[in-house]
């Protein structure tokens, strides 16, 4: 794949603009820097999660100005809290959005969950129950954070331990009503969908045929953990801390198959390996990208990219 | 029970996330009402996943924020504190690296280390390394920008604070402790019984963390709170009587503690 990189001149501030079009990335860790630096073409994009160049300066956003320089980078934020009942906080949307306006992503992405309540910042991704009162307010979320930013967010299914009892819509339809009404797009962790099938014990393939396919603008793969619960059933944990599972890769291909080349992003975000491991798990899911890359030309996700 | 966009949802007791909040750092109490596995299966386990999930990732980044008092501490005591402290004070930012402003208070409160005294300094400074770390970009003042006030100015000059510039007087060894144990090598033996004061400055990229003496630290603290040059070297002057101005003029500049300075009688600020 042929990209042009065009180092900014000093009277041109603004980043080259690269399309890393239904290529595979990996999460952006500074302990990878020199490497990725060094050799920019091993992947096909990175990702980072909003909150940590949140800072007002300093080593982070001279790192990620330079990667910028060279890669597509996407913002995936973490603390939004878009599934809580609290309003959103406007202070971190001002500084989400200025994150959008800085760095020009070529992807912006969310979580339907929550993390802060009452003032209280969590630091996990908190499910929430499906009934028409949530869903109106995710979408009130949406709306504001889709205006802030001024383009499309991708909004990512959960990966989740506990059902409510309230819940009255399925997960597929519940994401698919929100971008029918915000007009969002979705960014299908399959990962997460592997983790919650096993959880609540239905199958991840009835899921995924389920899925509103067309809205994905992004995927993502990661690793899993694997405990057990009250009854000594098999519970998984997102954890991000190893290499995505066999089971996972499978139902990755089935997707791609499906739905042609999605942006895909490999995330890695405890017990980091070396970079090399990290590139590597990019790199499978690069060549089963490219196994389907060509065969199909107009599929309904490049909407999202116009 | 129906949200209309114009009712507040704070505080809402019933909420899910209300429910969430109360019990998450409690381990005592219950799993809240309404949560299931699969089939009607009991949640207690897979509920106590998030209440594991928010507090390992609060005390990991304790870790991470405080290494040397970890290290000191040694892992598992440290994380048995941390653990306390975000039950005690769980972080009001979203932003996790500004989490422990408090962390130095509540170190000092804790009555089973009450014996290690210099370790609340010690988490001081490397909070304010962190702070450091992340502060707004500035170019430091430079020799020019002070050779540049006319001569009989500069006793009125008035300088900016650096964003990035901490400092920290402590009655015991922290300068020692916190490079012995972040760049070693470590030293056969610490005396922390020694007063020491330092300064933490990020003129560029890297943080920079300096010993500097009494005067030193009365003359930046001076400066810094807008006292004009004469006053503030009048200051270190009286409390130390060997204070060597030139060479705290000199440390001024090469640390990067200032971003600027201006005659006093000028309206521009010069920076």
């Amino acid at each position: 794949m042929l990209r042009e990189v065009k180092l900014p001149s000093a009277n041109d501030s603004r980043f080259p603009a690269l399309d890393p079009a239904g290529r595979a990335g990996a999460s952006f860790k500074p302990q990878h820097f020199e490497e990725i630096s060094a050799e920019p073409t091993s992947v096909g994009f990175v990702e980072v999660h909003a909150e940590n160049y949140m800072g007002a300066g300093g080593p982070p956003h001279a790192a990620l100005t330079e990667i910028r320089n060279v890669l597509p980078v996407s913002l995936h934020g973490v603390c939004m809290s878009i599934g809580g009942l609290d309003p959103l906080d406007p202070d971190h949307l001002s500084r989400f959005a200025r994150l959008v306006e800085r760095y020009e992503p070529f992807k912006v992405s969310e979580h339907l969950a929550w993390s802060t309540h009452d003032d209280v910042f969590f630091n996990d991704l908190l499910p929430l129950p499906y009934t028409d009162e949530t869903l109106a307010r995710v979408c009130e979320h949406i709306n504001q954070v889709q205006e802030a930013i001024g383009r499309p967010l991708l909004l990512e299914n959960p990966s989740t331990y506990v059902l409510f009892s309230e819940s009255s819509w399925n997960e597929t339809d519940f994401l698919r009503e929100i971008v029918k009404r915000t007009g969002c797009g979705l960014l299908l962790d399959i990962n997460n969908v592997f983790v919650s099938a096993t959880n609540h014990g239905f199958s991840a393939t009835e899921y995924l045929a389920d899925f509103p396919l067309a809205h994905v603008g992004e995927i993502h793969l990661a690793g899993h953990d694997e405990q057990e619960d009250d009854e000594g059933a098999p519970l998984l944990i997102d954890s991000h801390d190893r290499p995505v599972a066999d089971p996972v890769w499978s139902l990755y291909e089935m997707v791609i198959e499906q739905c042609g080349p999605v942006d895909t992003l490999v995330e890695w975000d405890s017990d980091v390996p070396d970079w090399p491991i990290l590139r590597s798990e990019a790199i499978a899911a690069e060549r089963i990208l490219d196994r389907h890359r060509g065969r199909q030309q107009s599929v309904k996700r490049h909407a999202l990219h116009s | 029970m129906r949200y209309t966009p114009d009712m507040p949802a704070e505080g809402n007791p019933a909420g899910y996330d209300g429910a969430f909040g109360s019990v998450l750092l409690d381990p005592e109490r219950a799993t809240p009402e309404g949560l299931t596995g699969p089939r009607g299966k009991s949640a207690n386990k897979r509920f106590n996943v998030y209440r594991n999930n928010v507090t390992h990732s609060l005390v990991t980044a304790l870790t991470e924020i405080f290494p040397t008092v970890a290290q000191i501490l040694g892992e598992d005591n440290f994380r048995m504190i941390a653990r306390d402290f975000v039950r005690a004070h769980p972080p009001r930012s979203r932003l996790v690296f500004e989490y422990g402003q408090d962390f130095a208070r509540f170190l000092a409160g804790c009555a089973p280390i009450s014996h290690l005294k210099y370790l609340p300094d010690v988490a001081r400074l490397e909070r304010a390394w962190l702070d450091a770390y992340h502060a707004t970009d500035h170019a430091p003042l430079a020799a020019d920008d002070l050779s540049a006030l006319p001569p009989e100015a500069l006793a009125t000059a008035v300088f900016t604070p650096h964003p990035a510039a901490k400092f920290i007087s402590s009655a015991y060894a922290i300068h020692t402790i916190f490079t012995a144990h972040r760049e070693g090598p470590m030293p056969e033996r610490i005396n922390a019984g020694v007063a020491q004061a330092v300064l933490v400055t990020r003129p560029a990229l890297t943080v920079q963390v300096r010993k500097i003496d009494h005067g030193q630290f009365l003359f930046i603290e001076a400066l810094s709170r807008g006292a004009p040059l004469q006053q503030a070297a009048g200051l270190s002057l009286a409390a130390v009587p060997e204070f060597d101005l030139q060479a705290a003029i000199a440390l001024t500049i090469e640390s990067g503690a200032f971003a600027g300075c201006r005659s006093s009688s000028d309206i521009d600020e010069k920076d």
